[in-house]
Order: structure tokens, then sequence, then C-alpha cells
């Protein structure tokens, strides 16, 4: 069988929200990254859970992305173990501090530089951001038709896709044209890693890592050799700069991000008493005035 | 997260200190399949790295999914209609999700598809697993049927049936008993006949208590030699599910009710013959077993280690008389007892997996190195390892199965009332523990194998290396104490030998591997103590709670008393 389609998973390497292992918040208000380890964003996982089924389904190759520090080479590994078969990751100084439009630009530089695909996915949304705009705002800026919130692929074929999307109490069905981009949501069961796969490719590196690793190979010459000794095994991970994807450094990281935090408040929920209302029509009536009242609402 | 690897101190400090070093540096035949194979180890520090990744993916499996439906397999179990058998579908994931993993070929090599890991690493994956569903285990642990394809089966068969293995397409059966032949496998009747024309065989008969007996792939132990009644006629074959091949009811059991047990019926079911004729019992099967008692020993332990940390929790979380209950001194004896039981079967358990690891690799080296290159060294140790993985695989089913049972047992106890009630899974580990020391092999007929190697002092050299290893402070004291130990233990064993009675020899068997095992285990506790000084309050009540027992069981074997011999039908039939 011959490979049909190309797919592109963007994933984010985030502070595990779920489990954390001391105080999540410094004093300063700002996150306490050494209490949270860093792990794979969940939806995400789904993500390239979907996108592997359709390697299963359809024979299609499964490259996965992330755009972070040089350790998040980590969740790229990660999806090799699952079944990636390529991973890029995006990584400059520069492209610190971004928000969701400086992202969605350096992921779209990125998707550029791959070249030709048919689908993206992401994971609807981070659990450290929980904004869900990374995904629409790429999508925009690669000028791709998009389907958010989907549940499952029905039918993919060249130049067409069918797809669950999820809506409130149910679901539909929409079709796309190829390529486009899909966020997953929380609808499939990750696999797990594979042993034989952890074995292989816990030894895929970035170039940063393979210099790290010796110091010999910072001879240039050398550095090559070893870099295209890795690809021949599929084991390099490529490494992208702003630069390398031709990205305009007025649009990324802090430069590039509208977005400005102006307060980080540690906000600490106080349990108060609790409020009997009567199941009459007169208790609902005074509960309706007073939430007016106290514009709570309205 | 639950990880059943991350959470368990003790399986960490096993998987870094056992030092498996040699046995996998001849095992990956120093490092050459890398050359080959992108996910072979190039070195021994890789290969561990290796190993610690996997088993953590595993333990994360067993603690997240596995765990989460085990009580529903529990109570519904497979179901049985018109002769077929189909797996709860909670089952059915938990094998999915193994599958995925890629661990249904652990030990099987790399050519047929498999990551050619030592039963060591095998062990800690059934382990987990039995933590979280000891019925999966007889699933998952059925793997030691691939490896005696892989060890004795014919290149067309292991290339037929290895790579389906490693893949998890397909599953397997050991058929053994029969309804008139437990625990005296010689006596196995059921028939196996050729062809005279095509040379094909046939099977004929019944199989009984066959777990998995639903399977795709059957190593069945048959009668090929007519006119024969002991284990010199029987043979093993191969022979695949096919309409001759009946599954005529599944048993409804006390535990482990996520596996079917089955009941057979060969109706001329075509078959090959595995490896050579006459040898199924006393060689295939034998090894076949052996790798099976590992599995199990590790099932128990796992089972117990489920079975501590749910007491352990329910003992700090029941409040009585205004405090938790394990502030209680019965409560909190019986708490550090049973993790000091666990520690014990966790040592002498991987201290068996290791010397099997070793036997291994040194067997293969004597069956298949030429001539020139067969060393007089190699021979000696295939010999050495060949005798203390004989006398420590029984020796540490025994210990786990029965360890299984006190600790479920107790944990039972420390619930209460509430243990005994279904909402808890205290009564379930009670259960299914109870198979653990029962099948592969009583406890009985563990100490029937292992008696001979206590005789012979096949451990005794190993336990040497142990007590010579420098121990300082209370740790020296300790060791003085197993010194002693050993010195009466070695006059007791002399004494029975001297006797030359074979039915006294018989009746203090389990007294004296009891013995050995105290020993043995109060060494390996005390080497890990010096390891890590956290373990050293842990090697410490393991001796001094032994020391008694020690005694209790000597002055049995000392005591030269014939009464039970002479006078047992008057007592029992009174």
């Amino acid at each position: 069988m011959t490979v049909s389609y190309t797919v592109i998973v963007f994933v984010k390497q985030v502070p595990d929200t779920q489990n954390i292992s001391g105080e999540a918040m410094t004093p300063q208000g700002t996150v306490n990254r050494a209490a949270l380890p860093a792990i794979f964003n969940p939806e995400d996982l789904n993500a390239l859970e979907l996108a592997l089924q359709l390697k299963d389904r359809y024979n299609a190759r499964v490259i996965v992305g992330t755009m972070g520090p040089p350790n998040a080479a980590e969740v790229l590994r990660n999806a090799l173990y699952r079944g990636a078969d390529e991973a890029f990751l995006l990584t400059d100084r520069a492209f610190a501090g971004a928000d969701t439009l400086a992202t969605s630009y350096a992921l779209s530089c990125a998707a550029k530089k791959y070249g030709k695909f048919d689908l993206i996915l992401c994971g609807r949304q981070a659990i450290d951001g929980d904004t869900a705009q990374v995904g629409p705002q790429l999508a925009e800026k690669l000028a791709l038709p998009q389907i958010c919130y989907i549940e499952d692929v029905v039918k993919l074929e060249p130049g067409k896709i069918r797809a669950k999307r999820a809506i409130d109490g149910g679901y539909e069905v929409l079709e796309a044209p190829t390529p486009c981009l899909l966020t997953v949501i929380d609808s499939n069961i990750p696999r797990p890693q594979n042993a034989m796969r952890i074995m292989k490719y816990k030894k895929a590196k970035t170039k940063s890592e393979v210099i790290k690793g010796n110091s010999e190979y910072t001879d240039a010459e050398r550095l090559a050799e070893v870099e295209k000794r890795l690809a021949e095994k599929g084991l390099l991970i490529h490494e992208w700069s702003a630069e390398d994807v031709g990205a305009d450094k007025g649009r990324i990281g802090f430069a590039g991000s509208p977005t400005k935090v102006k307060e980080v408040m540690s906000v600490i929920l106080t349990a108060t008493d609790s409020k009997k209302v009567e199941p009459t029509e007169q208790g609902i009536t005074d509960l309706m005035h007073e939430l007016i009242t106290d514009h709570t609402l309205g | 997260m639950e990880n059943y690897f991350l959470d368990n101190k003790d399986l960490q400090f096993t998987l870094n200190h056992l030092d498996l070093n040699e046995a996998v540096t001849l095992r990956e035949q120093n490092y050459k399949y890398a050359k080959d194979y992108d996910h072979a180890p190039t070195d021994f520090a890789d290969a561990l790295d290796s190993y610690r990744r996997v088993v953590s993916v595993i333990g994360e499996i067993c603690g997240e999914n596995i765990e989460s439906r085990s009580r529903e397999v529990d109570e519904a179990g497979p179901h049985f209609e018109n002769n077929k058998v189909t797996y709860h579908p909670l089952t059915q994931m938990n094998l999915g999700d193994l599958t995925k993993a890629g661990v249904m070929g652990v030990m099987l090599p790399y050519q047929h598809g498999g990551l050619n890991y030592p039963v060591s690493i095998y062990t800690m994956m059934t382990e987990m697993v039995s933590r979280s569903d000891a019925s999966l285990q007889n699933l998952f642990g059925l793997q030691d049927i691939a490896e005696t394809i892989a060890e004795f089966g014919s290149e067309g068969q292991k290339a037929a049936y290895l790579p389906g293995f490693a893949t998890g397409e397909f599953d397997g059966s050991m058929d053994l008993t029969e309804p008139d032949s437990g625990s005296d496998l010689q006596s196995v009747r059921l028939r196996a006949h050729q062809d005279p024309k095509t040379g094909q065989w046939y099977l004929n008969g019944m199989k009984r208590f066959i777990t998995n007996g639903c399977s795709k792939v059957h190593l069945v132990l048959a009668r090929s030699e007519d006119g024969t009644s002991d284990g010199r006629g029987l043979s093993m074959f191969i022979c695949e599910a096919c309409p001759q091949l009946v599954v005529r009811r599944i048993e409804d059991k006390l535990g482990i009710h996520g596996v079917a047990t089955c009941e057979l019926q060969y109706n001329n079911v075509p078959a090959q013959l595995c490896g050579q004729r006459r040898r199924g019992l006393t060689r295939y099967v034998m090894s076949l077993m052996n790798g099976a008692r590992i599995a199990i020993s590790a099932q128990a332990l796992g089972i117990a280690e489920a079975s501590f940390r749910l007491a352990r929790k329910y003992a700090s979380e029941r409040e009585q008389f205004k405090k938790s209950i394990d502030q209680f001194p019965p409560i909190y004896e019986m708490l550090a007892s049973m993790k000091t039981r666990v520690t014990a079967a966790r040592a002498l358990l991987y201290e068996a997996t290791r010397a099997v690891d070793l036997r291994t690799v040194y067997t293969h080296m004597t069956d298949r190195l030429p001539a020139d290159q067969l060393t007089q060294e190699i021979r000696d140790k295939q010999k050495y390892y060949n005798k203390l993985a004989a006398l420590l695989t029984p020796m540490s089913k025994a210990l786990s199965t029965e360890i299984a049972n006190s600790v479920a047992y107790d944990c039972i106890q420390i619930h209460g009332g509430t243990g005994y009630m279904k909402d808890f899974n205290a009564e379930r580990y009670y259960r299914d523990a109870r198979i653990t020391n029962i099948y592969e092999g009583t406890t009985q007929l563990q100490v029937v194998a292992s008696i001979g190697g206590v005789m012979q002092r096949d451990g005794g050299k190993r336990i040497k290396e142990l007590m010579s290893l420098g121990y300082e402070g209370k740790l020296l004291r300790l060791k003085d104490k197993i010194a002693a130990m050993l010195e009466k233990h070695l006059k007791a064993i002399a004494a029975i030998a001297e006797r030359k009675d074979s039915t006294y020899h018989d009746l203090m068997a389990r007294y004296l591997v009891e013995n050995e095992t105290f020993i043995y285990v109060g060494m390996l506790l005390l080497r890990d103590a010096k390891a890590d000084a956290d373990r050293e309050a842990i090697v410490e009540r393991y001796i001094l709670d032994a020391e008694p027992e020690f005694a209790k069981n000597l002055l049995k074997i000392n005591s030269g008393d014939l009464t039970l011999i002479d006078n047992h039908r008057d007592v029992i039939d009174y």
C-alpha cells in the first residue's frame, strides 16, 4: 500500500494542571513550573490518536510538530513512541512569549515549510491557556477550511473529508475539501506508547540534542554526518528556527503578541453558607428579583 | 495518573539493583543485534533504560486502564454459548491495550518480532498486570507458550506461529491436565496417532481445567507411544482451533473470573509434533511448567501487593475509638508483617528469574556453540544455574503463592466486616489468590520439586556469596543470626540424610524448604539493605520474625517423631 495522505498534528507540551506536586503559583502570582511536570496536552493526544487511526485506515503518514523550548522534543518523542512517522520542533528564543496570534502565525510558517499535506489536526485546546484559538487561527492563516470539535473521521478520500463534529446533544457530519484543519475533542482513547518504538525512538534527537550530547559535533561537517545517519534511520527530529521557517520577526514571540497580561490574580474561592430557596412561585420570584438587583442577571 | 511501576519503590529498587548485566549481555550476544534492529540495545545501560521505560508504560496501563475495569470483569466474566467463548468486552480492551503497547512477545527473539527481554523484565510486567486484574495475567502470562515453541519447535513452526504471538494476533493454551491426570501428568491418556500413509498426527481424548482453552494455538501433551503408561510415552503437539476441537464447557470458579477455564474434547484433531517424540513431559512440559511457575509466582505477588496496599489505605482512613486503626498494635503488626512478606516474596522471585535468565543464556550456549568455543567454564555455569533455577523456581512459587493467600486473608481481616462484602476488592483478592498455590503444581508439589536442591545444597554457594558481601552494625548482627540459623539448618539436613527414612524425609521436606527459604531470603534482604539503608527496618523485621518460625520448624525436623507416620489413620478415621 502506498502512502496516500499526509497528516500534520500540532501538539503542545503543557504543565500538568491535574497532578500538582507543590504550590501551583509562585508568591508573585506566576505559574510555578517546577511544581507542574510537563506533559502532553491531553486533547492533542486525542488529535494524535485520530491521526494514527487514519494511518491504520488509509496508511496516512503522520507528522507531529510543536513549538516550544528545546526540551519540548520530549512530547515529539512521546508521539513517535505512539506511532508518528516524523517530527519537527519549532524552537527559537524569538518565539518566546507568544500569544495565540503569534503562535498560530509561527505554526503556519512551519506548516508551509513542511510542504504538501492533506490535513492538519490540533487538539481543541490546551489545558494551560484554555483558549481554543490556535487551531482556528492557524486555519485562517493558511486559508484552509476548518471543522472544530471533531469526534471522528467518517471518510477520507482524495480531496475530500467527511467528519463527525460534536454539537449540543449529538453530532453532525460535515464534509470539507482537503487540505483542511480539524480540531479534535476528547473523543477517543489514545493508544499507549509501544515498546518496540520506545526502544527505537528514544534515540531520536534534534540537532541541539546531538550537539549537547557530544561536544565534538560542533565541527559542522561531523555534525552533518551524524544528522544524516540519524535521518536515515528516521531518528532525526527536525529543528527549525524562526529564520528556518521564514517567519517575520515582527509577527512572532512577544513582539508579535498584542495580548498583554495586565494582572495575574491568585483567586482563592471561599465557600459561604448555602441559601435555601422555597420551591414556590414566590420563592422563585424573590430569587429572580435578588439576582437582578445585584446584577448577577441582566 | 496511577502508575504501578512508579508508585512501587520496591519494584523500582529491584529493577535498579537486579544485576542482569551478564544475562542481558549474553542474551543480546554482546549487543550484536543492534546492527540489524533499530530497537535492539547497544549496551547494558541502553537495555536497562529501555526496560525502565517500557515497564513504566505497562505500569501506567495497569494502574490507569486495567484496574478501572477489573471489578466489572470479575462480576461478569467471559460469555459461553454454542461452544464458543467470548471474553468480556473490557478484557478485550485490556488485551488491546497490551497488544498496542507491543508487549505480547516480550521474550521472543528479534527475528520473530519479539523484544528479546529476559524473563526478569517480563515478570515485572506480569506482576503489575496481576495487581490490577489477576485474571488478565492468565492471558498475558501465556507467553511461555510462544517461548516454548521458540525453544523446541522446528524452524517452520517458529516461522508459522511466533510472529503471530508477537503481534498479539495469536493466543495460546497449554493443554496438560485431564480428568484423571492432575498432579500426576505421567498418566496422561489423550491419544496421538499417526496416519501411516501421510504421517499426519491426530489427537483424540479429553482435557480439563484448560486456561484459555478457547485459544487459537494449543500445546498439547499426548500419549504418542502405544503400550506405554508413563511419562516417557508422552510427546508434545501443536494444534490449532478447529471444528474437531470442541470446547465442551467452561468452569464456574471461585476466582480469576475474567479468564475462561475450559473442558476440551479432541475428535481427531490434526496436529504437529513439537520437538522430539517421548520428550513431551520430561523435557518440554517441565520447561513450560517452570516458566509458568515463575508467572504464577508473579501473579501471586501482584495480588499480595494489591491486598497490602488496600489494607494499608483502609487502616489509615478507618477511625475507631477516635483514631485511625493503623495506630493500634495488632493492626500495625499485621500491616508490617504483610509488607515484609510481600518484600520477601519479591526478593526471592527476582532472585529466581535472574537464575532462570542465566540458565537460559548458558543453555543456549551449550546447545548451540561449536565444540571449539564451548569451554568448561560455560558448561560449569550452565550446570550451576540450571540447578539454582531448578531450586529457586519452586521455592519462589511456594513462597509467593502462600504469601498471597495470607496477605489477602489479613487484608480482609483489617477491613473487618466491610472486607467480607463485595463493595471492596479485598474479597476478590482473597478469591483470586486461592488458586495460585494450586495450579501449575500445588505448594506440596513445589516442596517435592525443591527438596532435592535443598538437600544437595544447590543454593549453598549463592548463600555464601551473599554472606561474604561485608556487613556492619545492625546488618552484621542480623547476618550473624542468619549464620547461626544456617549452621543448625545444615546439621538438620545432614541428620535427615543420615536417617535414610524416605517417609520421614518426605514429611519433613516442607519444614526443610521453609527453613532454607528463611535463610536465603534473609540474605537477599540483607544485601538489599546494604545497598539502601532505608530498607534496614524491613530486613530486621524479616529476620526477627523468621527466627522463631525457623526454630519451630527445626524442632519438628530434629524431633524424630514418628507418631504421625504410625498413627495418622487412627486420627483421620476416628
